[in-house]
Formats: C-alpha cells, structure tokens, sequence
C-alpha cells in the first residue's frame, strides 16, 4: 500500500516538472510581453579573440541604458576579452571609471576543462566550475543573457534555464552563432540549440539558417 | 590619377593602398600573421626560397612575419638581393603592420581575416591543416567562394601567390549587428531602433 502511494506520488512529482519544463520551453521561445519596459540586467558571455570582437559590434548597436546594468564573464585563462570589454565600457561613460562601476561588472569564470586536461582531473574541475557558476548566476539573476560560443556559456545558460523551470528567475537566451561557422553549428551552439535553451538563435550564414530552422539568419556582423 | 612606376622585376605597377614611397625608393610590404597561436608550417612556407623568390619577382619589397608562439625563426635578410625579411612574436601595433601591408598573409582566425578585410588589403588566409576541430576551413572558403579573399595550404602557398589576381578581388562590405538588435529588442518588447 505504501508503495504504491510513493509511486504514485513520484510519477506525479515527475510529470509536474516535466509539465514545467515544457511550459517554460514553450514560452522561452515567444517575445516577453514586456509592459514596463524597464532596463535589464545582462550577462554577457565573453569569449577569446573573435567572439569578443563580434559580441562588442552587438553591444555597440544595443541601447545602453536599456540593457543595465551590464556583467561581462570570461573564462579565468582569458586576460584580453574582459580587458576589451573595461575598454568599451571605460569609452561608452567617456572615462568616468565611478560610473563604469556602477553599470558594469567583470568578472571571471573556471572553466570545466582546459586544453590537453586530463578527463580524470576534468571530473573535479567540472564540479568546481559548476558550482562557479552556479554561486555567479544566483548573484546576477540576470534578465538578458548574450552570449555567442565560447564554452563558458553553457553552464550559465542550463543553470538560467533550470532557474525559469524553478521560477526563481525568468531570463530571455540570445545565443548568436560566430561568423567562423558557416556549415555546422559549434558544440556550444548545438547543445543550446538542441536543448531548446536558446530563446533566439541568430546565425551569420544563410546555410546554417537551412539546417536549423529555428535559427533566425541576420547576416554577418563583422 | 594613379601613379605608375617601375617595379623591381621590371613590370609596371599601380601604386596600390598600402604602398609607400621612401626617398623614391617603393616599398611594398608583405605582413604574416598568426594571430596569437603557433602556426610554423606557415611562417617556413613564407621563409621558403621559392615563396620569397615569387614575392619578389611580383614587386613586393618587405616581408614582415608575426610568428606567435612558434619556434621555427625565419631567416632574417637586409635585402641585399631580395626581399628585406624580418620577424617578431607579439605586438601591440598588429593595427599599423596591417595598414601599412599591401599583401597580408594570415592564418584562418576569424578576427585576423575581418580586420584585414575592412582595411580592404588584398589576404591570402593559409589554413592550418594540424588544428583538431579546425572549422576555421569553412569561413576562410565561404569567403574565398566569395572571391573577398584567397584561401591557401602552407604547401600551395607559391601556387596561391603566383597565381595572385588583385583585380579579381571583390572587396568585403563589412557587415552590422543591427538586424540582431532590431530582434533582440523585438522580443523583450524595447522599441525596435
């Protein structure tokens, strides 16, 4: 008898998350009805070289004041993309460093696995850089997150899907496909383009936009 | 007006951006790059006798190499017959090499490849063959199908240059982040503009 009422109470439990999880699927891809139209706070993933350059051309045609206050994340191994992105902030508030203090954060991030790790020392550093990210997300509970494929993203972005499936906080995904792919999506791209985590998926290459059609084709932004 | 003088090798050429003149004397300079990774099939493919001989030949004075974290050092020469050769690791002035190339030579990374081409310097981008997941192939071809750019093989190198048509190049319009914009803001509901 009482095990049938703690399967039963199981099988209930698992299909009320599961008809959460596929609520909040449904209504992460369909636009916010946003009424108050308030800035948001976004987290912007950075990653090295290229998808640094791309990700701050996207900022640069964003309002400012709409999307604030502004937390930039790189990988701990990454020095230059932070660097980048003070010095766009530093230019947007025309060097007044107090006020960049007040609209935008840096901060830096574990990564799972570096190159040429070892898998089992990866199962540790894993751990850590979840639980990372885990203590950066509940901090920010960001609304908008950008963020255009360097690994680092996919921690944060299951970790804010599980936070909209939790109700603890709603965040809107943009995930932008870097220029360099033209005929597959990158590992990260895939997994959040799979998963359906991505609230909007933008690729640069008309043929991606053929393959994935979800996917929204703008054109390149370099 | 362009102006039109006598190349090293003896044919005419037009004084293209980037080109120089010093003391009547032309420069034309020919900058490699890899970008922040270790790329040494390239800079011994540009080091190579018979690539240095086709630069040459083509009327380009200076060869520039920005090597990364290779170990294979090039051979310097004050272009006493030839072409005048040097080389670094790292600089902060990748900027200014690239505007005052006339030819860059650059790996396949995609920052490299769109800086130079907003410069709208003729680029030849040499894939490396030894990366694992070397997607960068697919950027550097699309774009070369595109006739933006040339795309090369450290071993075809000397083929790619010899070959080299600069009024094939059709030159790159940079692109923009606007349409992103424009569906970002659609869907949080922000005006559009």
């Amino acid at each position: 008898m009482d095990s049938s009422v703690t399967i039963a109470t199981v099988i209930l439990s698992i299909s009320l998350i599961l008809s959460r999880i596929l609520y909040v699927i449904y209504w992460s891809g369909r636009p916010l009805r946003n009424k108050s139209l308030g800035p948001v706070s976004t987290l912007i993933v950075l990653g090295s070289g290229g998808h640094t350059a791309e990700m701050l051309n996207v900022l640069s045609v964003l309002q400012k004041d709409l999307f604030s206050p502004r937390f930039y994340i790189a990988a701990a191994t990454d020095n230059m993309s932070l660097q980048k992105a003070r010095t766009y902030e530093n230019q947007l508030a025309d060097k007044n460093e107090a006020e960049v203090d007040k609209i935008a954060q840096f901060m830096q991030i574990y990564r799972s696995r570096e190159v040429g790790q070892s898998y089992f020392t990866s199962v540790w550093t894993t751990l850590i850089a979840t639980l990372h990210a885990l203590w950066l997300m509940i901090k920010i509970r960001p609304q908008v997150i950008l963020c255009n494929g360097p690994g680092t993203c996919i921690p944060l972005c299951l970790i804010a899907f599980i936070f909209k499936v939790l109700g603890i906080r709603w965040s809107s995904i943009f995930y932008v496909e870097s220029i360099a792919r033209v005929k597959r999506l990158s590992l990260s791209g895939l997994i959040l383009y799979k998963l359906y985590v991505a609230d909007q998926f933008f690729v640069q290459w008309p043929q991606l936009q053929r393959i994935y059609p979800r996917a929204h084709y703008v054109g390149c932004l370099m | 007006f362009t102006p039109v003088l006598q190349g090293v090798s003896g044919c005419i050429i037009k004084l293209g951006m980037g080109d120089s003149e010093v003391g009547g004397k032309l420069t034309r300079m020919v900058f490699v790059t890899v970008g922040t990774t270790s790329f040494d099939a390239l800079v011994r493919a540009v080091d190579t006798e018979q690539v240095k001989q086709i630069l040459y030949a083509r009327g380009y004075t200076h060869l520039l190499i920005q090597m990364g974290r290779g170990t294979y050092n090039p051979t310097k020469s004050h272009g006493e017959d030839g072409l005048v050769v040097d080389y670094f690791s790292f600089s902060s002035s990748i900027a200014d090499h690239l505007k005052s190339a006339s030819l860059v030579i650059s790996h396949a990374g995609s920052g490299s490849i769109f800086e130079t081409l907003r410069l709208g310097k003729p680029l030849i981008v040499v894939v490396n063959e030894d990366l694992m997941d070397n997607h960068q192939i697919e950027l550097a071809e699309e774009l070369a199908e595109r006739k933006h750019l040339y795309c090369a093989r450290p071993q075809t190198l000397h083929q790619t240059i010899e070959s080299l048509n600069l009024e094939s190049i059709i030159p790159y319009t940079p692109g923009d982040a606007k349409p992103v914009a424009a569906l970002i803001n659609r869907f949080l509901g922000f005006p559009e503009d």
